[in-house]
């Protein structure tokens, strides 16, 4: 944690939550979630598919509402969207209609705050280094930059919380990297509370300081790692030390030793 | 990369601003030259009427001054002189085409010249009917614009409530399934007697085919709009009226303007057909009485009135789409 922060703190109670298949049958997507997310945080999820991620992150967004238990933001229950909580995608989702600026602009406009947050909108475009790119379009832009824009996108409200499925899955290893580190700079600097859904064990060990490890079948947190390893002057972590190295067969056992899981999480390794 | 397209543009661009010649920006009057010796020196058939009438002359000395001058342009003017030398065999051929219509009707007349009349009459009827034409014109234009409107923004509304209410799409949408298939001119003998005028009866005809097409293509639009997009501005603040304006009907626009491109085809077909029900003016009107007088030139030149009336309305309306639609990414050209 960077900032000391008061607010963004995320508390799931006893939540679950059922969904109805194609053909009527109830399916458990998430079950027993019982979690305290501190202020100003940095949790991945991480875990095969079917094992409940992006549900827990579309719960906390508002955009689905648990079947049974409760989800709070700083203590108030969380029931419909908001730009409080921001939702970013692995796919960047930019509105192809509107140009970058727009795009970073929407969340101030629909909230009729636009005019006097002007410079808010050139401040983000700025710390996710897309300046001269305001009129580009989306389709204009590499994947790694329209990624940057979808992140300033959902900054530029100010959101207590940020949430991340996926975000750099798309991108390849080298911009990928180049991603997390800023992510930590923008973390380091805003102190938002970050919950990031991941494939990716290198990627939560190197960023987090916590990681809920999830399993399939029934989907829920199996376990809770906290990561104790240092941070170096980019707010990353030695990606070769020891520790690091250990703490990431540990979490693939976690993973590997739930048995359920091995044959998806094969490409991870 | 983009700097090297650039550094190549700028190359081509100096390249071009000296004075070049294109031997193909010389077609268009070489095109026009033989259609004027034609004109000028064979003779038109003994048996021919209205033999001397110099419209259609007149016509290609001008055709012909326009063209050398804009060859001479064009050998400093770039972009004037791609154009001309890439529409030039066309223009040409277009002259050509002309030619053989003049040999065939005037000339030898080996079609009979009630039904295929010489290209001069039919060039002067642009003379001596004009104001007439362009009564016409005004008022098929009128009726188009109107019955347009109507359709469009009951078709806006009723593709967006069905795209948008699941409630409305129970209700509206099998009526719009059962309704709008039917071709406007079927509606002919109700909106007769509904409406007081022919030509309320004609804005009716028109605006409910225009209505069909844009209600269905909106309200298809606005289905398939990515769920993502409705996702990610909730979580920007956006209300659903926000999500409505905002996001579905900007995602859905490019199947609105194919609505919308679809609608002014099929509104040109029931202008046609409304005109020669009962109105008393009007392109359609004036090619159908043209018709029963048996003035075949005139019938001609109505068509070629019509034919550029409708061009130059779906041009415009393309104009209109690259400018909003411009964000696409390889836009789907017609």
């Amino acid at each position: 944690m960077v900032k000391e922060q008061t607010t963004g703190a995320i508390t799931a109670k006893n939540v679950r939550k059922e969904f109805l298949d194609p053909n009527g049958n109830q399916v458990i997507a998430l079950e027993k979630v019982d979690v305290d997310i501190k202020p100003g945080e940095f949790i991945c999820l991480i875990g095969p598919s079917g094992c409940g991620k992006s549900t827990f992150l579309r719960l906390v967004a508002g955009l689905i509402r648990p079947t049974e238990g409760n989800l709070y933001l700083d203590g108030e229950e969380i029931k419909k969207p908001s730009y409080e909580r921001g939702l970013v995608f692995q796919d960047p989702t930019l509105f192809p209609w509107l140009n970058i600026y727009e795009n970073i602009a929407f969340g101030l406009k629909t909230r009729h705050i636009f005019k006097e947050n002007k410079n808010d909108v050139k401040e983000f475009i700025k710390l996710v280094k897309l300046e001269g790119f305001e009129k580009a379009l989306p389709h204009h832009l590499s994947g790694g930059m329209a990624q940057r824009a979808g992140l300033a996108r959902a900054l530029v409200n100010h959101p207590k919380v940020l949430l991340l499925d996926e975000p750099f899955g798309a991108l390849d290893a080298f911009t990928r990297m180049n991603m997390q580190d800023e992510l930590l700079r923008i973390w380091k600097e805003r102190g938002t509370t970050m919950i990031m859904v991941t494939h990716d064990v290198d990627e939560a060990v190197y960023l987090s300081d916590r990681i809920f490890v999830m399993t399939p079948r029934p989907a829920k947190i199996e376990s809770i790692v906290n990561v104790d390893i240092g941070r170096n002057s980019t707010y990353g972590r030695k990606r070769d030390s020891g520790d690091f190295l250990q703490l990431r067969s540990k979490i693939l056992q976690i993973l590997d030793y739930t048995g359920k899981a091995a044959a998806d999480i094969e490409y991870n390794i | 990369m983009s700097e090297l397209v650039q550094t190549l543009r700028k190359e081509k661009r100096e390249e071009a601003s000296h004075p070049t010649f294109q031997a193909r920006t010389i077609l268009p009057i070489l095109g026009v030259s033989i259609a004027l010796a034609t004109e000028i020196l064979i003779p038109a058939h003994a048996k021919l009427k209205y033999a001397s009438l110099p419209h259609y002359k007149y016509f290609l000395f001008i055709a012909l001054g326009v063209t050398i001058l804009l060859s001479i342009l064009s050998i400093f003017w770039e972009a004037l002189r791609e154009k001309l030398s890439y529409r030039g065999a066309f223009v040409g051929g277009v002259f050509l085409f002309l030619t053989f219509l003049n040999l065939v009707t005037a000339k030898w007349m080996w079609l009979p010249q009630l039904y295929f009349p010489s290209i001069a009459r039919i060039f002067n009827v642009f003379f001596e009917d004009s104001k007439l034409i362009l009564t016409c014109i005004q008022s098929s234009l009128l009726l188009l614009v109107k019955g347009i409107f109507i359709g469009f923004i009951a078709g806006m509304i009723c593709g967006i409530a069905v795209g948008w209410s699941k409630k409305a799409n129970y209700w509206i949408y099998p009526l719009i399934r059962i309704l709008g298939p039917i071709p406007s001119s079927t509606w002919t003998p109700l909106a007769l007697v509904v409406f007081p005028s022919a030509k309320g009866a004609a804005i009716f005809l028109i605006a409910f085919g225009v209505w069909f097409q844009i209600t269905i293509l909106t309200a298809s639009g606005i289905q398939s709009v990515k769920k993502a997009y409705f996702e990610v501005s909730s979580t920007l603040g956006a209300n659903d009226l926000q999500n409505l304006f905002k996001i579905a009907i900007p995602a859905a626009s490019p199947s609105i303007f194919l609505g919308f491109f679809n609608a002014t085809c099929s509104s040109f077909v029931a202008l046609m057909a409304a005109e020669m029900i009962g109105c008393k003016s009007g392109l359609g009107w004036y090619v159908n009485w043209q018709k029963t007088m048996l003035s075949y030139p005139n019938v001609y030149a109505g068509l070629i009135v019509v034919a550029v009336f409708c061009y130059i309305l779906v041009t415009l309306q393309f104009k209109v789409r690259d400018r909003l639609l411009s964000w696409q990414e390889g836009v789907v050209k017609w």
